[in-house]
């Protein structure tokens, strides 16, 4: 009997014990699972997206004659502005071909060099008059096809490429004469916007993504704040009180496209705010944001305890200075860190941007928040979409932007809550 | 003590942020061009503001894609700094859209056909070179139709692949036109005498797929598929060639010439609409309209030609230009 009894005993131990490795078992190979996507992904990104951060540069000598350009160096900025920088830049590599004489070819051969050139021409003749009549050593960026062909055969790979076989021959030269070059892409992170795949850059688009969350941020974070406050503190349970309450869990759980409409209706039409603009997008998202930033500044005051406000209290306080003096010091790390989650939110917001307008080519990096700009999701979005081939590693190198900004606020949140955690002991 | 001296910290960042705020100026008089409208002129469109902007005299417009009923509402909704200046669209503004236009009072538009379009029907580039008629296509896709599994259902000729076709949504300016000319053209006439919407209704049973504005996916799903067919402008193919291959319709190949001459089926011309009443207010509108219509971007060596624009011909582009010249004012055919 007792034998019996501890065999069961002893099967039932087995089968309890197989069952919690099991449940160790899936725990770990659902963590695997998770893990290997994300490697998956960021792998693919990562190998898309690096050569972007390179691009491919030609030195070449422009000859800035006066009679070609059009201008002399005494004239007035706005001349110079409209001097004929292209037609320099296109003679900086004819003279390197003297054999090549029908239009088509030439035609054909300055599709090597980026349009950039001739705005690196333009910009000397405005910065530097002085120079106008001289010959200038410049390294000037070559055209996508150029770049995607180049990083292509430096990695070894074989590249069906838009450019022709006399193309490929000339280039074959250039790189010859080693004045064909790759250096680090200074221009993915200073300009914005661009057609052109080798000009493009993310400047304008980060700049617009600061912007947005900086006015998303002086407006979502005080009010807030002060709703959380009244809320917690000092509105008595009243029917009010929780329609108010369940309204903003509700508003939580809105789709952002919502307030994009609710942006369109009457932040734009109403309140005539200009379109496509941070200030407008700020708005937006700070309504998307505010009953996140409400809800865990909420959670934060309630962990305060008791006695820290009767403490207060006790030593004849009033309400307003228990609030501001005792509780929301403590109160502060949860809030700081439930804003900074709601910002990283927005951050990846598009739906809403696209009602209001900043889903848009814009090729200015904006110098206020009331200029026209588009946000770092946007870019993405837009590249994505484009024909160039180009463009597939501007997006891939744009994510791994955004993916850096998540990580950085993640880090700022987590420092925030260590340096302001108070010990309530 | 120690609380307030923590706290310090956050109220200093606090209140300095709040000195920024203060700084944004609202917003002054528009100096820069809004563009809205049609996804297929987008590309064309921003070329020609990114040019216009590099030589340094104005602002780069602001391009917006929003489809070409998208761009028409909110070009009709009225005139004044806070409307866009300029719509592109796929198609010619419709009456109803005009109406609405003079009814919010935007009187005087001026329309600009800068080209043409073609719309390629595309497979994976490995596979044989092949022809269909507009009606074997609208036997294909269309609802009301006999709804045949594979291709060698339609005509012992065409291929013995399941048909799998991905489509742009409904709101693009290419599914448009794929409508207006496949749909309709090879709609079999006792279908169109019942009834005229019935013809451009597409199937539902998985052989046609609603696949995204996003081209670029569509590229991918025919590289992976081979046997699958995609729906792409001029534009797209010829920037796309090392991956796709246009099939012939009606035994025309999809080529500038064709669709200049519009003999290939599915051409279309291309617009952009101005306000007149903004030129001269909104700086730089006039000029845009002039770098638009010049010679360097639409005759046959223009760059819009590069990027894949169709152009019109020596006389079509004459014409423009004086109209364009002299603000001709549109006024729908009825």
């Amino acid at each position: 009997m007792r034998n019996e009894d501890s065999l069961y005993q002893k099967k039932r131990d087995r089968r309890r014990l197989f069952a919690d490795f099991r449940f160790r078992v899936y725990g770990i190979l659902g963590l695997v699972l998770a893990g290997s996507a994300l490697l998956f992904l960021l792998g693919n990104i990562f190998s898309t997206g690096y050569s972007a951060f390179q691009q491919t540069v030609i030195t070449l000598e422009f000859n800035l004659d006066a009679e070609i350009l059009g201008v002399t160096s005494t004239a007035s900025p706005a001349e110079r502005q409209e001097a004929n920088a292209a037609k320099v830049a296109k003679n900086g590599l004819y003279v390197l071909f003297p054999e090549v004489k029908k239009s088509k070819d030439k035609r054909n051969l300055t599709k090597l060099l980026s349009l950039g050139a001739e705005l690196d021409i333009r910009d000397l003749l405005i910065d530097k008059p002085e120079s106008i009549g001289s010959s200038v050593t410049l390294t000037v960026p070559m055209s996508s096809d150029v770049d995607q062909y180049y990083k292509a055969s430096l990695r070894g790979e074989q590249f069906q490429s838009r450019l022709d076989e006399q193309q490929k021959k000339w280039l074959q030269i250039l790189i010859d004469k080693k004045i064909v070059e790759m250096q680090f892409n200074t221009d993915f992170f200073t300009r914005a916007d661009s057609r052109y795949p080798e000009l493009a850059g993310i400047g304008g688009a980060v700049v617009g993504t600061i912007y947005t969350l900086l006015i998303c941020l002086l407006i979502a974070f005080p009010l807030g704040v002060a709703a959380a406050i009244y809320l917690e503190e000092f509105s008595r349970d009243s029917f009010m009180a929780r329609m108010v309450e369940a309204n903003i869990n509700n508003l939580a759980a809105v789709p952002s496209v919502i307030f994009g409409l609710l942006g369109l209706a009457v932040i734009l039409n109403v309140f005539g705010l200009p379109r496509s603009t941070p200030l407008a997008g700020g708005i937006v998202l700070a309504l998307m944001t505010l009953p996140t930033i409400i809800i865990a500044c909420r959670s934060a005051i309630k962990t305060v305890p008791p006695s820290i406000r009767e403490a207060g209290m006790a030593m004849g306080a009033s309400p307003i200075q228990v609030t501001f003096h005792h509780v929301m010091p403590a109160a502060m790390s949860g809030t700081l860190t439930g804003t900074i989650i709601g910002l990283a939110q927005a951050l990846g917001e598009t739906a809403p941007l696209l009602m209001i307008g900043m889903v848009a080519f814009i090729a200015n990096v904006p110098g206020a928040p009331s200029d026209p700009a588009t946000a770092l999701p946007v870019q993405i979005y837009l590249w994505a979409e484009s024909a160039e081939r180009g463009f597939v590693e501007k997006t891939a190198a744009a994510i791994m932007v955004i993916i850096v900004f998540l990580i950085a606020m993640n880090l700022l949140a987590v420092l925030i809550r260590n340096r302001t955690r108070i010990s309530n002991k | 003590m120690k609380l307030s001296t923590k706290n310090k910290a956050v109220r200093n960042s606090l209140i300095s942020a709040l000195i920024l705020a203060a700084t944004p100026v609202v917003s002054q008089a528009r100096d820069q061009i809004q563009i809205v409208g049609s996804s297929t002129v987008y590309p064309f469109s921003t070329l020609v503001a990114e040019r216009f902007g590099s030589s340094g005299k104005f602002k780069t417009p602001v391009v917006e894609s929003t489809g070409t009923g998208g761009g028409m509402k909110l070009f009709c909704q009225g005139v004044g700094e806070s409307n866009p200046d300029v719509a592109n669209a796929s198609r010619a503004m419709k009456s109803s859209e005009f109406e609405n236009c003079q009814k919010n009072g935007v009187k005087e538009i001026v329309e600009v056909t800068f080209g043409s379009d073609g719309i390629a029907f595309a497979n994976n580039v490995n596979n044989a070179p092949i022809n269909f008629t507009l009606k074997q296509l609208w036997l294909a896709m269309a609802e009301n139709g006999p709804k045949p599994e594979k291709w060698s259902d339609i005509d012992k000729s065409l291929p013995d692949t399941k048909i799998t076709i991905l489509v742009p949504p409904p709101t693009s300016g290419t599914r448009d036109a794929w409508n207006d000319k496949v749909m309709k053209d090879g709609c079999p006439a006792e279908v169109k005498k019942k009834d005229k919407k019935a013809c451009k209704i597409m199937r539902e049973d998985g052989a046609v797929i609603e696949a995204g504005e996003n081209d670029a996916l569509i590229v991918q799903k025919l590289e992976a598929n081979p046997s699958a067919f995609g729906i792409f402008g001029f534009s797209y193919l010829e920037n796309n060639s090392d991956k796709i291959k246009a099939a012939n319709i009606d035994g025309v190949e999809i080529s500038l010439e064709s669709i200049q001459s519009y003999e290939y089926p599915v051409a279309r011309p291309l617009f952009f609409y101005v306000k007149k009443a903004h030129i001269g207010v909104i700086p730089g509108l006039k000029e845009y309209l002039d770098a638009f219509t010049n010679e360097k971007a639409i005759s046959e060596e223009g760059y819009l030609v590069d990027a894949g624009l169709v152009p019109l011909n020596n006389t079509q582009r004459s014409k423009l230009r004086k109209a364009t010249k002299d603000l001709v004012i549109f006024s729908p055919a009825k």
